[in-house]
């Protein structure tokens, strides 16, 4: 059964720069009425029509959880990536209708955890706004500490110290400061549970150093929004539906799929949540794994892929599908 | 159609009986004349007028005399109803849940009424007309999970995720097949499905843990299980094990198509907005071979079904000793003929 991501329909209420990189969005139900509750932490996929290229990003849903009436998200411009943040900061106008998922929570709180630690950079601090607004409604415990680049990117740094007094730590890189791990880490009370969201380099670090002070595995969380990588174009053969399909240098092979109107399961789109998972029947090249669902054994072996974000080079490609 | 409540017992004189809607509408679990375990999963989207699967949460004739059962089986032992501090949030996402399914499906029964967070649920059948604060717990009169859920039919596991897992931490459960929420509490979904044979290696429940993780909101799913019970006892808990266990032995050719019940669980799976935890209402139907029999197309699939089931899940199921009984009481409404496809009766 393919899971598709239920689907809302939205107008964009209010488009607002926040500083140079970011972009602000808020999305209300087209028609009136309620939108879905959430949790925090949860994100959407936001369907993007560039031309003949549907464009689909996840983005954190950062407003508080309670508020039924609209959802914001921040964008952050990305002039390495595929497009889908430069279509949203140059092409999305207020009034524009569009088509946005459900809420999915693949980052979501530890509800057990006596006190929750936020490591936040950059960007990655989305889902912690959402959190933090479910935190502090029902009187949970949190600490948030947030690397920026300089003072004029920390975005919502300052709106966020002034909201949580005491429970905000900024850091500056321009400043030379940096979050003292091993410190911070050391000097949590018992039942403390870590969420880091920000670059890659940042998740291994807080995990490898969560695991060598003996943290417990499932005491750490992160969410890491894979975009999908972009690549050299190559073409698949779809054995079930007897298709040729040409996957192009800034599309998915998902995107590609689904475009050439092959029913493909997905949900996170981002390499997490498994659901795209699709049988190798023959290849003749490389693979370029870039989920995290696989394990290590299953990206050696050549018999799966995970469409969403992974790829692959060279002559032949034929997929179960 | 307004639903006429039965008075009935489903314990002492079992005076529980299915009315011809009810039989007609009763859930029967097998699509072809065999049965083994599967990753039997589908969306739990509104199908076939007046059948249980029409509604979010079906309400039928047995739903006063159900709450009732379910009242005296936790004055008898409290601890049927249980929730770890961490899953009051999911009691409210259930209460919301249930409240505005309820509300909108069967407006001549219940009513949803929102103030902001003040709300008042009118309750028609059981006569309850209440006003409480959402997410304020010194608003109701029990904790939201079991204020709830005992207003509504079925048997509830609230199940957190995390670690790539679901934790059975919450629930409701006075209408089990011989299972246990004080014993499962706390366990995983491999945990505490050890006890069940030969899924483990088809690799069921694997798949089936990764299907459920990625179930999300407004996407709920559903499927049916089954066993066999007898008498129309809804507790067949292990707890009360010493009084329901020895009924199986009694057991006669001459008491069969009365004693004997065939029990389905019409189980669903929905996401938790707040929570994003898992909720699994496990909804029971009971019906009488008696009864049953009176659609052909059931009764020769039945036969067939319990003639052929692997012995691990016959044994599993508690029925073994009574297999060959019921296999020679079913035999005399089997003539051989062949079955259609799908659960449902021929005659529509
Ligand atoms: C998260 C939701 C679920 C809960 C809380 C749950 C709970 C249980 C429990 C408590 C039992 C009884 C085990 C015992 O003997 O003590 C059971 C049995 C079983 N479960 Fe689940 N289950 C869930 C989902 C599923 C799913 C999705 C599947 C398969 C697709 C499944 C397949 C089975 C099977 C085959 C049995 C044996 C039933 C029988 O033969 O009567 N369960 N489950
Ligand atoms: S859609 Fe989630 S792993 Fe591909």
């Amino acid at each position: 059964m393919s899971a598709g991501t239920a689907k809302l329909n939205v107008t964009v209420a209010e488009v607002k720069p926040v500083n140079d990189l970011v972009t602000r969005f808020k999305f209300v139900r087209t028609g009136g009425g309620d939108l879905p509750t959430f949790s925090g932490g949860a994100h959407t996929v936001v369907e993007m029509q560039d031309g003949d290229i549907t464009r689909l990003n996840a983005y954190s849903l950062m407003s508080n959880p309670a508020d039924r009436g609209a959802y914001t998200i921040s964008v952050r411009r990305d002039d390495q990536g595929r497009g889908g943040s430069r279509f949203m900061h140059t092409k999305v106008k207020e009034g524009m209708e569009m088509v946005i998922s459900n809420p999915v929570n693949l980052f979501s709180l530890d509800l057990r955890a006596k006190k929750h630690l936020m490591l936040a950079g950059g960007i990655g601090i989305t889902p912690f706004m959402a959190q933090m607004h479910q935190l502090s409604m029902m009187g949970g415990h949190f600490e948030l500490h947030y690397a920026v680049r300089t003072a004029s990117l920390g975005t919502y740094a300052r709106e966020l110290s002034e909201r949580y007094p005491g429970k905000v730590h900024i850091y500056h890189d321009d400043q030379n400061e940096a979050i003292d791990l091993n410190t911070l880490l050391a000097n949590q009370p018992l039942g403390t549970h870590v969420y880091v969201c920000g670059p890659k380099g940042m998740i291994n670090w807080v995990h490898a150093t969560a695991e060598e002070m003996g943290w417990p595995r499932e005491a750490v969380h992160s969410e890491e929004f894979l975009a999908p990588a972009s690549g050299k174009p190559f073409e698949v053969k779809c054995a079930v539906s007897n298709k040729i399909v040409q996957v192009g240098e800034h599309q998915s092979l998902l995107e590609a799929l689904e475009a050439a109107g092959i029913d493909a399961p997905y949900l996170c789109r981002g390499g997490a949540c498994g659901q795209c998972e699709t049988n190798v029947i023959g290849y003749d090249g490389k693979f370029l794994h870039y989920d995290h669902w696989l394990t290590d054994e299953q990206k050696a072996g050549g018999k799966h892929i995970m469409p969403c974000v992974s790829r692959f080079e060279g002559k032949t490609l034929v997929l179960d599908r | 159609m307004t639903i006429q409540f039965n008075d009935e017992t489903f314990y002492g004189d079992f005076t529980f009986k299915n009315s011809d809607w009810a039989i007609k509408r009763f859930p029967f679990p097998f699509h072809e004349d065999s049965y083994m375990y599967s990753v039997n999963m589908e969306p739990h989207k509104s199908y076939r007028p007046g059948s249980v699967f029409e509604r979010t949460f079906d309400v039928d004739e047995h739903y006063v005399s159900e709450m009732k059962d379910r009242a005296r089986v936790l004055a008898n032992d409290p601890l049927r109803c249980q929730s770890l501090p961490h899953m009051t949030l999911a009691g409210w996402d259930l209460v919301e849940l249930i409240m505005e399914a309820k509300a909108a499906e069967y407006p001549d029964l219940f009513e949803l009424h929102k103030d902001g967070n003040r709300w008042r649920w009118v309750n028609k059948p059981l006569g309850i007309d209440d006003t409480f604060t959402f997410l304020d717990e010194s608003t109701l009169p029990y904790g939201p999970m079991e204020y709830i859920t005992r207003q509504t039919q079925g048997d509830f596991a609230v199940l957190d995720q995390r670690d790539d897992n679901l934790w059975m931490d919450a629930g409701m459960v006075t209408t089990q097949a011989d299972w246990s929420l004080d014993f499962d509490i706390g366990m995983n979904f491999f945990e505490w499905h050890a006890p069940v044979p030969k899924a483990h290696e088809m690799g069921i429940f694997v798949r089936a843990l990764k299907f459920l993780l990625n179930i999300q909101q407004g996407q709920p799913a559903r499927r049916l299980n089954w066993t066999m019970t007898i008498n129309p006892l809804l507790d067949t808990s292990p707890e009360n094990y010493h009084k329901w266990g020895v009924m199986k032995q009694g057991l006669t050719r001459e008491n069969i198509g009365d004693k004997q019940h065939l029990r389905v669980e019409l189980q669903t799976f929905f996401r938790l907005p707040r929570s994003n935890a898992l909720v699994f209402p496990i909804r029971c139907y009971l019906i009488s071979f008696n009864d049953l029999v009176k659609v052909p197309k059931w009764a020769r699939r039945l036969h067939r079904v319990i003639r052929d089931l692997p012995e691990e899940l016959a044994a599993y199921k508690g029925f073994i000793d009574n297999r060959p009984l019921m296999v020679e009481w079913l035999s005399q409404f089997d003539d051989g003929s062949p079955t259609s496809d799908g659960i449902w009766p021929d005659d529509d």
